[in-house]
């Protein structure tokens, strides 16, 4: 055997060995992530997945595991494309005692939906997914947290009908959606149309071709409708072009609404002035002034741990919203462990822990959380979990949150999120839960 | 059965019978269906390309338009077998593909590589804009239907890594056998002068056109596959510019103008990269992030392919015939000396 291939060959038994072993281990409970710090989107992969990294060493150096279970992971570089999230998927789910999937992507969470279903272990898609999937009874392993396309559209409307005076005075005003031209984009326009027609506003949608590096004669088209506010409803690259070609048409930034995928620092600071008085929804608030970001600089950073190589980014839109996503998914565990017992759970028993999954505001203060997100409440069969929105505005150096928690409006979303559902239920031959104990079917 | 025959009989015997012992999903998911529809739609690249000598950028929106076409015709048409489906998605493809093939009788080279460009732009802005091909999806994804037929599902990993080699060895047969028939012939001998080809009474039109037909209908057949029994999601985005350089470097790496060249090609802009991934995880551990290991390993991919070209600028297919030629001298020469 020449030298090259002895050296392939211990790196493949080491790799082997690393595997077995593994297996023996017990009382861990381990999280697959299908993260993506290069490429196009590699901002926002590497500000969530360092946020949520960061949580989950809180949680094992401060409590040493969550009652006893050591939380581990393991990194994929996906660069959010999908073949490799499924590689990436492919390779680690044979691990044992995987807890859950956090792609944070909603090409990879389609591709997934089949496989995690039949492997039965949950799915998370925090603030983004398919809006179906909110419904429990069809998607029993896909929980889009906190927000789902509707909900978020519903707040948006909400907080825009707040600064005009009241849900009545939206009545003959205009709205511009400006979507990415992608799927997460595309995903909202039905839901404009119903609010425009339920709350008599005029709302005209324009689409900004992926990526939206060259958004001119949308903005000539937006400046000549003359409307009320203008949603940006962006990703990646197009948010920075569009702020920066509405100023160059003149539009005002603070008539300029984004949706949650619009709203870091990293979509504002290349626009630079531009940028300045533009404001976002967002369902988890920026900064470090919150207790449980404080205890993350002081245990995991202070221990050289921290999972950020740039320490400015702490407190970021996109690390908060990944130590939100570790609160949900070690409480969605905790929970699971209360029924089942304090050990290394199935992923079946810590989806039962997700749809039961409520964190009502005192609990999240007592996460040391309060401020930082407000609450959540999932149940077999809403798994979105009804969060709140609040908005914040840009002033050219730190978001700065300027509305209450709205609560979008989802006795109207309901429904209609059900009857699309049922909808594609009837497409696929799908048989829908009649209730929380009736079997997993799909 | 000539030499020639016995290669790839004995290949795909020990394929079909290596399969079930692989075990792991892993081998088969995220290794062995990705290789299979990428080389499949590269033997159908290297007709239009290695053989005809016409270049294209437009592999990806012929993919699309079988995986779409697959997707649309098992929902809209109720009982339908699953090759009906499957013959019927790469002839949707084959039609689109004749459609911009057209340019061809007309422009040639760069200018005709650039017009097939305006195939995956337009397809991907079709498939984006009318909401009717994702059957009015919101968000424009489908999910890919079960892959059944006469009672006999292929849903499991195995099940389908047998139903994707069965497709692949079927329509390389084909591949194989029009390249060797006067059509072939024809192909090669406009690739190689089309002026003189055609005063010798070759059907330049025709030949052109026909490569441009099967070409497509064998990548979207892969298309179907990749959609179907690989990934089991569609989106349009998946089916970028990307995907259609991808597929044609398989086919420059692998070799112009062989059947295996592009199964190598595949083996290594497909496979290599796994492979890589998954041995640098054993000596460096945990120590670097992942973020910095992927760039590693597309560093050492990149010097692996200038690599083999450096060493042998006609392919790997090329590599691997000077490599038995020298085997079968030197077993000679050894036995001549005894």
């Amino acid at each position: 055997m020449s030298p090259l291939l002895r050296k392939f060959a211990s790196a493949g038994a080491i790799a082997l060995g690393a595997l077995t072993s593994a297996a023996a281990l017990a009382d861990e409970q381990f999280f697959p992530l299908q993260s993506y710090r290069e490429g196009p989107y590699a901002a926002g992969g590497s500000g969530f997945f360092g946020g949520f990294i960061d949580y989950l060493n809180l949680i094992n150096i401060r409590d040493g595991g969550v009652n006893g279970v050591k939380l581990t992971w393991a990194e994929g570089e996906t660069q959010y494309e999908v073949e490799r999230g499924v590689e990436v998927y492919e390779r680690l789910k044979n691990h044992p005692a995987v807890a859950a999937w956090n792609p944070l992507s909603v090409g990879i969470a389609y591709a997934m939906i089949d496989r995690i279903t039949q492997d039965k272990v949950p799915l998370i898609a925090i603030n983004h997914g398919r809006t179906d999937s909110t419904d429990g009874r069809l998607f029993p392993y896909v929980f889009p947290l906190l927000l789902n396309p509707y909900s978020e559209t519903s707040g948006i409307v909400i907080y825009i009908a707040s600064k005009l005076g009241g849900l009545d005075k939206l009545k003959g005003k205009k709205i511009v959606v400006l979507y990415h031209g992608s799927p997460h984009g595309k995903e909202t326009i039905p839901i404009y149309k119903l609010l425009a027609q339920k709350y008599g506003f005029e709302v005209s949608q324009i689409e900004a071709p992926h990526p939206g590096v060259e958004q001119q004669s949308q903005w000539l088209t937006i400046r000549r409708a003359r409307p009320d506010y203008v949603v940006l409803r962006g990703w990646g690259v197009m948010n920075p072009v569009a702020l920066k070609t509405a100023a160059k048409v003149g539009f005002p930034a603070d008539h300029i609404v984004g949706n949650v995928w619009s709203n870091s620092e990293e979509d504002v600071l290349p626009a630079g002035e531009a940028a300045i008085r533009y404001t976002a929804i967002t369902t988890q608030a920026s900064g470090q002034n919150y207790p449980i970001i404080q205890e993350i600089v002081k245990t995991v950073y202070g221990a050289g741990n921290g999972d950020l190589q740039d320490k400015n980014r702490i407190g970021s839109v996109y690390h908060n919203l990944g130590v939100v996503n570790g609160i949900l998914n070690v409480e969605a565990m905790r929970i699971a462990q209360e029924k089942f017992g304090h050990r290394t759970l199935s992923g079946d028993e810590v989806r039962w822990g997700f749809e039961h999954l409520q964190l009502d505001p005192a609990r999240v203060k007592a996460l040391d959380a309060e401020g930082l997100f407000h609450s959540i409440n999932v149940t077999w069969d809403n798994h979105e979990g009804d969060g709140y929105v609040t908005f914040q505005r840009w002033d050219g150096k730190k978001w700065n949150v300027v509305s209450d928690w709205i609560a979008p409006d989802w006795k109207l979303l309901h429904p209609i999120v059900e009857k699309s559902s049922e909808a594609y239920a009837k497409e696929k031959g799908l048989t829908i839960r009649a209730s929380e104990t009736a079997p997993l079917s799909n | 059965m000539s030499r020639s025959l016995a290669l790839p009989a004995f290949g795909l015997a020990l394929a079909y019978g290596l399969a079930p012992l692989l075990g792991s999903d892993y081998l088969i998911e995220a290794i062995a269906l990705p290789f299979l529809a990428l080389s499949l739609a590269a033997v159908g690249l290297n007709l239009l390309t290695g053989y005809t000598g016409q270049v294209s950028l437009g592999s990806a929106a012929f993919l699309a338009i079988g995986a779409y076409a697959a997707f649309n015709l098992n929902l809209r048409v109720h009982g339908q077998p699953l090759p009906l489906t499957i013959a019927l998605a790469g002839l949707a493809s084959a039609a689109v593909g004749v459609g911009f093939g057209l340019p061809s009788l007309r422009l040639r080279g760069f200018y005709l590589a650039v017009s097939t460009l305006a195939a995956q732009f337009f397809v991907q802005w079709a498939l984006n804009k009318f909401a009717w091909f994702s059957n009015n999806s919101n968000s424009g994804v489908i999910d890919a239907p079960k892959l059944q037929f006469a009672n006999v599902s292929f849903s499991s990993p195995l099940g389908r890594c047998y139903f994707s080699l069965t497709v692949v060895a079927v329509l390389t047969a084909l591949v194989w056998r029009l390249v060797s028939v006067k059509a072939g012939r024809d192909f090669m001998a406009v690739r190689d002068h089309e002026t003189a080809a055609r005063i010798i009474g070759v059907p330049v039109l025709r030949a052109k056109l026909t490569a441009f037909a099967v070409s497509s209908f064998v990548i979207g057949v892969a298309g179907v596959l990749w959609a179907f029994a690989y990934l089991r999601t569609v989106e349009p985005d998946g089916f970028n510019l990307d995907r259609s350089f991808q597929i044609l470097f398989i086919v420059i790496i692998g070799s112009l103008a062989t059947i295996r060249g592009a199964f190598l090609g595949a083996l290594l802009i497909v496979v290599l990269p796994l492979l890589l991934s998954r041995l640098s995880v054993a000596p460096f551990g945990g120590g670097i992030d992942a973020g910095s290991l992927d760039m590693i390993q597309r560093v050492v991919i990149g010097a692996a392919i200038i690599g083999f070209l450096i060493a042998e600028p006609e392919g790997l297919a090329a590599l691997t015939r000077r490599a038995s030629q020298f085997a079968g001298r030197t077993l000679k020469l050894n036995a001549a000396s005894r």
